[in-house]
């Protein structure tokens, strides 16, 4: 098999498992760069992905060739709204910021599986029949060598993701925006001090974190799983945690860790038809991500600084 | 002021019973009747005594589970990978019940002890990156979670089982199940390891409340600087907790391993028996005692559920949701405490 032939094997499945991945974590990097851990992710996916798949499969006769779309539209919209429930409790309550993320990753499963045994009688819903289709892009996949590894045969959505990652990084870094949402997570009585609000900014952030996170499980239910149960997202959520993690906070970094989380999943599927990798036991490939992300905060991989104030509620008043 | 005592009994109370009502809306507003609904649920838990018999049968890693949170929680340490510590001392657990032969009063320790060094050793990895190289231990924990669920999965398939889905039964030798309390309750799946917990219950009291180590623990839990002023090793502290955190949980897997099920099978996912321990020690305030009943209320509330369905045709998963509100409820309890003042105030 020749290089290209591999690449071409290898590159679009990576793609297309990382773009749920590369969504959620950029959620992730909001929420944790403002100061408020988010072990929740996995329950925003759960919500994003049930909402994607039950609109899909209420309105997509209705709306034809745009059902995809609308539908992830509205699991953003709808897991946004979700996702105030932990704002509220990390930011307002004080609570204990891991402990609100446990519980909206329980909440999000039981009222997902709970409304689908409501609505459909059973455990898990239908497949979808308006899911998202790979395309060939016109005009740049008739590039030679590059037009067939990287444009044929994907979905818009993994460009999306690689698009919505560098306007993140944009935002963080570049407007007073990103700053403002930076510095609550850094110091926030020194942001307060300057009059930022804290609760404000924070609040967004969360809210930014839910939209993403429910637009990545909606991705993943409308291009990878296809229908809506309790086992349709397990795991990618704390996987997106791991990418932002191993992604240093940033999203430049989260999304080239969500991409080679991906690859590694996509590995694990397609790895029969790849020399070398066809001798690893599969194992290998399901834990890497994980092990290289004890081993990226173990600092044998460069050294992973979280945000200084993250995870501490901020109480006006108190030094 | 002995308020704050008063709250800690409160808020539990209250957030379960904001849980329960806020089920009791759901049902309502989806057309079921609440009331049938939590008959059900009471009936699926108590009504004879088999489903009597399933729900101690839960309770009993619950108790496990939760006092490997409550545990590490003393130490000021959030040990979300009790989840990954069951995995790995089922594993073990089933290792030893189904390799070795011996009699069993060595047979059955030996198996139980190993899953505790597995949960130990497991509990140790993060324990030590915490003290040593100051890296946040929720994080290790999960990724060791899905680390557990891969690895023991591929185990079970390739080394203790001919590529099968289930390891072999454990040997007679090694198994917690207990045929007197089977034909006491109808067959359940009730065993003897619920004295197992009981009593790591009380030796989780005995080690804080009693111990000069659990003096240590929990010093170094509420302010370390100050306990290494007074001459503790805050990092061996730290790594002791999670030790003897993840032996709980270890323990928590041989409970499934030799008693309920007596194999180990392939897992697509966890079976939430560490998460359900976080809300269990959160519930039970991390105190052993508390523990103990916070893990017979969601015990309940999990084998109850499972009679909503035909009974009362409530979706199981109604549990869940009340299970995840009073986990919320009790997380924010600065919210329910500050609501009791503003009220005790206006009293006066």
């Amino acid at each position: 098999m020749g290089l290209v032939d591999l690449l071409q094997s290898i590159i679009p499945p990576a793609l297309f498992f990382s773009a749920p991945l590369i969504f959620t974590a950029l959620g992730g990097v909001f929420s944790e760069r403002s100061g408020v851990v988010n072990i929740g992710l996995e329950g925003l996916m759960v919500m994003g992905a049930f909402v994607g798949i039950i609109f899909n499969l209420t309105f997509g006769d209705a709306l034809g060739v745009w059902a995809p779309w609308v539908s992830i539209f509205v699991a953003m919209v709808v897991s946004a709204l979700f996702s105030v429930i932990h704002a509220v409790a990390a930011v307002s309550f004080r609570a204990d910021q891991v402990v609100s993320g446990v519980a909206i990753n329980f909440l999000a499963l039981g009222l997902g599986v709970f409304l689908t045994k409501q609505w459909y009688g059973r455990g898990q819903t239908d497949m979808v029949s308006h899911q998202f289709f790979t395309r060939d892009i016109p005009f740049l996949s008739d590039i030679p060598v590059i037009g067939d590894i990287f444009f044929q045969g994907i979905y818009w959505t993994s460009y999306l993701a690689i698009a919505l990652s560098f306007v993140a990084w944009y935002v963080l870094y570049k407007t007073p925006f990103g700053l403002r949402l930076r510095s609550v997570g850094e110091h926030p009585m020194a942001a307060d001090t300057n009059g930022i609000s804290v609760y404000k900014m924070r609040y967004i952030a969360v809210i930014l974190s839910g939209a993403l996170g429910g637009l990545g499980g909606s991705v993943f239910a409308l291009t990878i799983a296809l229908n809506f149960s309790h086992a349709t997202i397990v795991g990618q959520g704390f996987m997106s945690l791991a990418a932002v993690i191993f992604g240093k906070w940033h999203p430049l970094g989260a999304m080239g860790a969500a991409l080679f989380f991906g690859f590694a999943q996509s590995l694990s599927v397609i790895s029969g038809g790849v020399p070398v990798l066809e001798d690893v036991p599969q194992v290998f490939l399901l834990i890497a991500p994980y092990i290289l992300t004890i081993l990226a905060l173990a600092g044998f991989i460069g050294r992973a600084e979280a945000p200084r104030a993250n995870g501490e509620p901020y109480i006006k008043g108190t030094r | 002021m002995n308020s704050n005592r008063l709250f800690n009994i409160l808020v539990p109370l209250i957030s379960v019973l904001i849980g329960l009502f806020a089920g009791a809306l759901i049902m309502l507003g989806f057309g079921y009747n609440p009331i049938t609904g939590y008959v059900a649920l009471w009936n699926g838990a108590f009504g004879d005594l088999y489903y009597f018999g399933e729900t101690i049968r839960q309770v009993t890693p619950y108790i496990l589970t939760g006092l490997a949170v409550a545990f590490a929680f003393r130490t000021g340490l959030f040990n979300i990978g009790a989840e990954g510590q069951v995995i790995v001392g089922w594993l073990a657990a089933v290792w030893v019940g189904t390799t070795i032969e011996a009699p069993m009063y060595i047979h059955l320790p030996l198996a139980i002890i190993a899953a505790a060094a597995a949960g130990a050793l497991w509990g140790f990895i993060p324990g030590l990156l915490k003290a040593t190289r100051g890296v946040h231990e929720v994080i290790i924990t999960i990724m060791l979670n899905y680390t557990a669920l891969y690895s023991a999965n591929a185990i079970v398939r390739n080394v203790l089982s001919d590529n099968e889905d289930k390891t072999p039964d454990v040997a007679a030798t090694a198994s917690l199940a207990s045929e007197w309390f089977q034909n006491m309750t109808f067959f359940s799946r009730m065993h003897y390891g619920i004295f197992i917990a009981l009593f790591a219950a009380v030796i989780m009291w005995f080690l804080i409340e009693r111990t000069t180590i659990g003096y240590e623990l929990k010093s170094v839990g509420f302010n370390q600087h100050a306990s290494k002023y007074a001459g503790m090793s805050v990092k061996r502290n730290i790594i002791l907790s999670m030790v003897i955190a993840g032996a709980f949980a270890g323990m928590a897997g041989s409970m499934e391993g030799l008693g309920t099920f007596g194999y180990m099978s392939v897992q697509s996912g966890f079976n939430n028996l560490g998460f359900d321990g976080i809300a269990v020690a959160l519930l039970g305030a991390n105190t052993a005692l508390g523990v103990v009943l916070a893990a017979l209320l969601f015990g309940t509330l999990k084998v109850g559920a499972l009679n909503m369905p035909t009974e009362a045709g409530v979706p199981t998963e109604l549990v869940d949701i009340i299970i995840a509100l009073i986990i919320f409820f009790v997380a924010s309890s600065y919210i329910i405490r500050w609501v009791i003042l503003r009220f005790k105030k206006e009293e006066k």
